[in-house]
This record gives structure tokens, sequence and C-alpha cells, in this order.
């Protein structure tokens, strides 16, 4: 499966990736016509705009206080789960955590891996890991079921076969699964990937979730889904893997029900999941089922950088629910797949550069109007039009020493930046201002006709002959 | 220095200034009204159902009666118990006549995965108690009643007492001193498994039981 794995040079490629999406009317609509569903089921989930604002202001402090405390937070975690018998494993880079994971896997002698829906593991390429030593990882959220059937990455985080039509999933089960005949009806396919999942976690050895919040103070793994198949992939097998960035933590078990209402209503306009699951240990002696053992992965992968800094650690705030993308005009244009990194979108673009350094994402911070959408619905009150400023600057100014960010100054350029500093001189000086457009005025006729992109579509640009402080001049004569 | 170590070094190297902690409880006080127990009980019932789930008044007399029915009308031959538990215990002498078969949950997983897999059409469970603000059905799985009745099984029916009904998740964790001591696995539970994941149509029966039936108990029935 590896000629599926993304380049992770996201900053390459992202003009033409974006460009074929825009030019294809059918995906359009697929994401233009899911976004709307989506906006408009969270509209109706905040009828009392109020409460909408005082709840997001509550849930801003609950995230700001416990990153406030996140090293202590994650030491008593660490006491809390391990008093309750879950093995906690640290690790600094995705190659860590597959390791810690294969390592597991291989104790077991482990064939089989199902996966409830964990965008962590996506980020770590856990899947090709797994391959790569014998170990088949089935996905089973029936999103990402299909996704990884059609050999492709989720293009969105909470619906991840968004960018499929019922037509195009009917024919690849009908192509993949053996057996299957073409049916379109959307029923009869979720009962086709009940039917073949259940077999997987009746023998499976190995269950892997992500995590939505850990509760430091009474070592708690809680999970949010509506299918069941994160339930059962805790519970089915007689090993559970979680894995986690390591920001997802609260102290107290109270500051979960606030950041659920946000998360589920934000995410998906309900009032809440058909799940929520709460895992405080393994199998205690007596019970009849849950799996014997259970191991939580913390990982950091970059995330220790965005926190050394006061604005960039506001990124870690998020609960990953992607209203930011469903509401950014961008993200609704080119789909998820065109950023070409795990996490696409809004929270894409300010979470990806700490993961996979500017170098290779110089340029996402870019792909926005700055329209503000995304910062208005954040449910947690990321400031996320600011930190996308800060990563342009961050990308585009000269190299310096002690960088907040790896990569910092990847996208600089002598020439872009003189041309800037150029036109900021002119618009600053009245005078530099006048001369300026003067000459614009008439040497106009210099103006090129074909003016790149611009003139793909449209007549080519070119300053007045007179400029509007000349016309006022004449008619106030 | 381990991965850990290096880790929490750089996050203690942060300067990081302590917030104030948040005020969880003002909140609630003043977005979420205390309800009485009818109107807490008909905004779950509202809440349940517009999620899909059936739900039955019953009352602590009737509630045997009503759960053959259900099977009846679902065609049900067999139903999954819990054996040491009160429900269970009455469940199974009180269905006997009725032709139902009552197959207790007695002995650890292992020993019966692919029969609990594939020839379980419905379990019955309790609920611990409930959240009004959601439909929530909140279950509290032990050695008895164990995690995968409420998971495996196409159909589940759940009995829940109306006195449990809480006003908000909140509520429910803060006056039954959830952070003192959890199960191994407490599970909310807010409608049948459901996914709309393909076109964002919603299909109820994704991997869990597809249909969910909640007996309310101390309702008139």
């Amino acid at each position: 499966m590896s000629e599926h794995a993304m380049n992770f040079m996201p900053a390459e490629g992202f003009r033409a990736r974006a460009k074929d999406v825009v030019e294809n009317p059918f995906l359009r609509q697929s994401f233009r016509g899911a976004m709307d569903f989506l906006i408009n089921k969270r509209i109706t989930q905040f009828p009392d705009a109020e409460e909408l604002e005082t709840l997001r202001t509550l849930g801003e402090q609950i995230r700001q206080y416990n990153l406030g405390k996140l090293p202590a937070l994650l030491v008593q975690l660490e006491e809390n789960l391990t008093r309750n018998g879950i093995q906690v494993h640290w690790a600094e880079t995705p190659d860590e955590a597959n390791a810690i994971i294969l390592g597991i896997c291989q104790a077991h002698s482990a064939k089989l891996m199902v996966k409830g829906k964990s965008m962590v593991s996506e980020e770590i390429e856990l899947n090709h890991a797994c391959a790569a030593v014998g170990i088949e990882a089935m996905e089973s959220d029936m999103g990402e079921y299909i996704v990884q059937l059609a050999g492709e990455k989720p293009s969105h985080i909470i619906m991840p076969a968004i960018h499929k039509t019922k037509e195009e999933i009917a024919r690849l089960f009908n192509e993949k699964v053996p057996g299957v005949d073409y049916t379109d009806n959307v029923d009869e396919l979720i009962q086709i990937g009940r039917k073949i999942l259940r077999e997987k976690f009746l023998v499976a050895d190995i269950g892997l979730s992500g995590v939505n919040f850990a509760v430091a103070e009474t070592g708690t793994l809680c999970l949010v889904e509506n299918e069941g198949n994160g339930r059962l992939s805790t519970t089915a097998p007689p090993v559970h893997i979680a894995i986690t960035g390591i920001e997802k933590i609260v102290e107290k078990l109270d500051h979960v029900p606030p950041l659920l209402s946000l998360l589920t209503r934000s995410a998906t306009g309900q009032n809440i999941s058909t799940y929520f699951n709460m895992i405080s240990g393994p199998r205690k002696a007596g019970e009849k089922d849950g799996p014997g053992e259970v191991h939580l992965v913390l990982l950091d992968n970059g995330r220790s950088q965005a926190y050394a800094d006061e604005q960039l650690r506001k990124t870690l705030q998020c609960i990953r629910c992607g209203a930011c993308m469903n509401h950014c005009p961008v993200y609704t244009r080119i789909g998820g797949h065109a950023y070409g990194t795990t996490y696409p979108g809004p929270i894409g673009k300010i979470i990806s550069p700490h993961m996979l350094g500017l170098e290779a994402t110089s340029t996402m911070a870019t792909a926005s109007s700055l329209c503000g959408a995304c910062g208005e619905v954040c449910p947690v009150k990321i400031p996320i039009p600011d930190l996308l400023m800060r990563l342009r600057e961050e990308s585009f100014t000269a190299p310096h020493a002690n960088p907040a960010m790896r990569g910092q100054g990847a996208g600089y350029s002598r020439l872009m930046t003189s041309v800037w500093k150029g036109w900021a001189a002119v618009y600053r000086s009245p005078a530099l201002y006048g001369i300026a457009t003067w000459l614009g005025s008439r040497f106009n006729w210099l103006m090129p006709s074909r003016q790149g992109a611009w003139t793909s579509v449209r007549v080519p640009l070119k300053p007045a002959p007179k400029r509007l402080r000349d016309m006022l001049k004449e008619r106030g004569e | 220095m381990s991965a850990r170590d290096r880790i929490l070094a750089k996050l203690h190297a942060a300067p990081v200034l302590p917030k104030a902690a948040p005020d969880i409880a003002a909140w609630y006080q003043t977005h979420r009204g205390t309800e009485s127990i009818v109107e807490k009980t008909d905004r779950f019932r509202s809440c349940i159902e517009f999620a899909h789930a059936e739900v039955h008044a019953v009352s602590p007399g009737s509630w045997l009666d009503k759960l053959a029915e259900v099977l009846a009308a679902k065609q049900i031959g067999k139903l999954l118990v819990a054996p040491r538990t009160a429900h269970g215990a009455s469940a199974i002498a009180g269905l006997a006549q009725g032709g139902i078969e009552c197959r207790g949950y007695d002995s650890p997983i292992e020993d019966w995965k692919d029969e609990m897999f594939h020839a379980i059409p419905a379990s019955l469970t309790s609920a611990r108690c409930a959240i009004a603000e959601t439909g929530t059905l909140v279950l509290w799985p032990d050695e008895h009643e164990p995690r995968l009745m409420s998971l495996v099984p196409p159909v589940h029916i759940v009995l829940l007492d109306v006195a449990t009904i809480h006003n908000t998740f909140y509520e429910a964790m803060q006056s039954e001193g959830w952070a003192n001591g959890l199960p191994t696995n407490a599970l909310l539970i807010s409608g049948p498994s459901k996914t709309a994941d393909i076109q964002v149509t919603l299909a109820y029966g994704a991997h869990g039981p597809k249909e969910l039936v909640v007996l309310l108990v101390g309702e008139e029935a």
C-alpha cells in the first residue's frame, strides 16, 4: 500500500492538487453539499447565541487551564492510569510510536488489528508500519473502511469518505469485496460493512483507538462515536491500544461535560454522540469481557514545539471537532486531499507545521482569505486567523537565531521581501505614493497584456489614465 | 534520557503562566434549570426517541409483560440476560412460559464469543441512571452485567427507573460522585448505533445494536 503514502511535502503540488478538485464538479458538489449540511446541523444545536458564547468561553478556559498544567497533568495521568492497570508509553516521534505499538502486537503474535477511528494513527502512518511487518490493520469506522478499501486517505477528520458519492462506494464494494453485488442503497451498503467487520471484531488480536479526552484525576480514556466500532475495538479483542497526542488531557472529570457538548454539537450538530465510552482499566478479576491488557501511547510529534510559545500554544486547545473545516471557504472548494497533510483545513494549516516543519508546509498558511469563519465557530476559541498570520511571518521572514519553529524562514525570498519593503515604503510616504501613481497612470501602456493567472480568465489590469486625485482636482476647479 | 523525560523536559522549559481554574458549577447553575421527574422524563423521552430509540412506559409490575410483548412483536425467541441481577432473574422466571429462551451471560466471553456474535438476537440490561438534556442512558457494566451485552446483540433492551434521570451529564457525575470511582467501562448510550459516513445519509445499525428499546419504569403503564 506504500504507493498511497503521502509524500509529506504538502507545499509541493498543493496548487496542482487544489486545481484538480476545483475543476471537478462532482467533488465540488460533494464537499459543498456536505459542508452545507454540517453547517446547518450545527446551527440547529446552538439556538441561543448567548449560551453558545458563554459555553465557548468556558471551553476555552478549560483547555487553557489544562494546558497551563500540562506536564504535571501528564504525570498525574500516568500515575492514575498505571494504578488502574493501564500501561503508559511515551513517544516523541511517529517512528517511536509505531515501534511501541508494533512491539505490543508482536509480543502477542498478533496478525489482525481492528481500528476505531484515530487521526493520530493516521498521523503516524500506523497502517503502513503494520503492513511492513505483516500485521493487517483494518479500519472499522465505516468512512475509514471505505477510504482504506479505495487505498486513499481521509479527506475530513470527522467524515473521512465525504469526497465519495454512494455510487462510487457501490462500485468500490462491488469490485473489492468478494461476493458483493452492486447496490447504491446506503442502508444496504452499511449492512455489508457491518457484516464484514463483525467477523473481524470477532477474531482480531488487537483493538486500536484514539482518545478524545484523557482524565488525569481518575485515569480514564474517553471516546466519542456513533457507530459502535470504537466500543467494539476497545472491548472485543484481548488487547486494547489507545494512542493520543499529549495535549488531549483534562485534570478533572467535570471538565468533560462542557467539552463533550461543544464537541458533538460543533462537529456533527448532534446534542450528544450515540456512544460516549469511558475506559478506566483492563478487565478486572471476575469480569467476563473486555481486554486483558490496555495500553496508552502518548505522542509528542511537534506538539511540544507549539507548547513552548504562548501564542502558538493555543493551537493545542483543539478538540478536533472539524467545525473550522466545515465553515472554511477554501476547504469547501478544494477538499481535504489537496492539503497533502493528515489534518486538512484551518486546523491542519496551524498544527501541521509543528509536525512536519515549515520546510514542508511553508505555503499552507497562505491558502486562506483570512475571512475569519474558522475562528468564529471554533468551540474553544482558537484564534486561527491570528495563528495563520503568525505562521506566514514564521515562514517568510529571513531565517534568524533561536526560531520558535522548525523550518523558520523556509519560504523566505530576498526578492519577494525587497518588493514588499519597497511597496511598504511607497505606501508610507505621501510624496513617494504621489510619484508612483503619477508614473503608473502616465505609463499605463507599459502594462503587459498577459498577466499570468489573472488574464487566463479576465481582461488585463491597467492603471486608469487619470488618478482619482487628478479628477477631484479638476472637479474642484 | 527516555522519551518521557525528554517530552516532560521540553514542556517544563516552556514559559507558562498558570490560568485560573474554570468555574464549571457556575455555568451549569445559570444555564441549566432543574426540572421535576415528569419534566425530565418527558425531555429524556423526546430526545432519545428523536435518536430512533423505542420507548415504552411501564410500571414495576408490568415491565415483564411489556418485555414479552416487545420480543413477540420483533419475533425474537432468545434473550441474553444477566442471571445474577434481580431483573435478569425476573426475566428468566417470567419469560419461560412465553417460550422465550433466556441465555445467561454466565461465563467469560472467550468460552462463547462465536455464539455471542452470531446467535444472540437481543439482550436485556439495566441502566444506572439517565440524562434528560441529551436523552442519554448511563450504563455501568460489571462482572454480572458485562460490557458486550449492550453492544453486540442487534436489539438492546434497557430498563430505566425514571427516578434516576438527571438534568445534565454534569449533574449525574457530580451528584453520584463519579470522580471517586469509575467502573472499568462506564458508558453513555443515546440511541441505536448509526452512521452518516456515506454521503451524509443517516443509516442505523452500523456496528452496535440496530434497535434500542427503553422500558421506562415508573411511568404509568
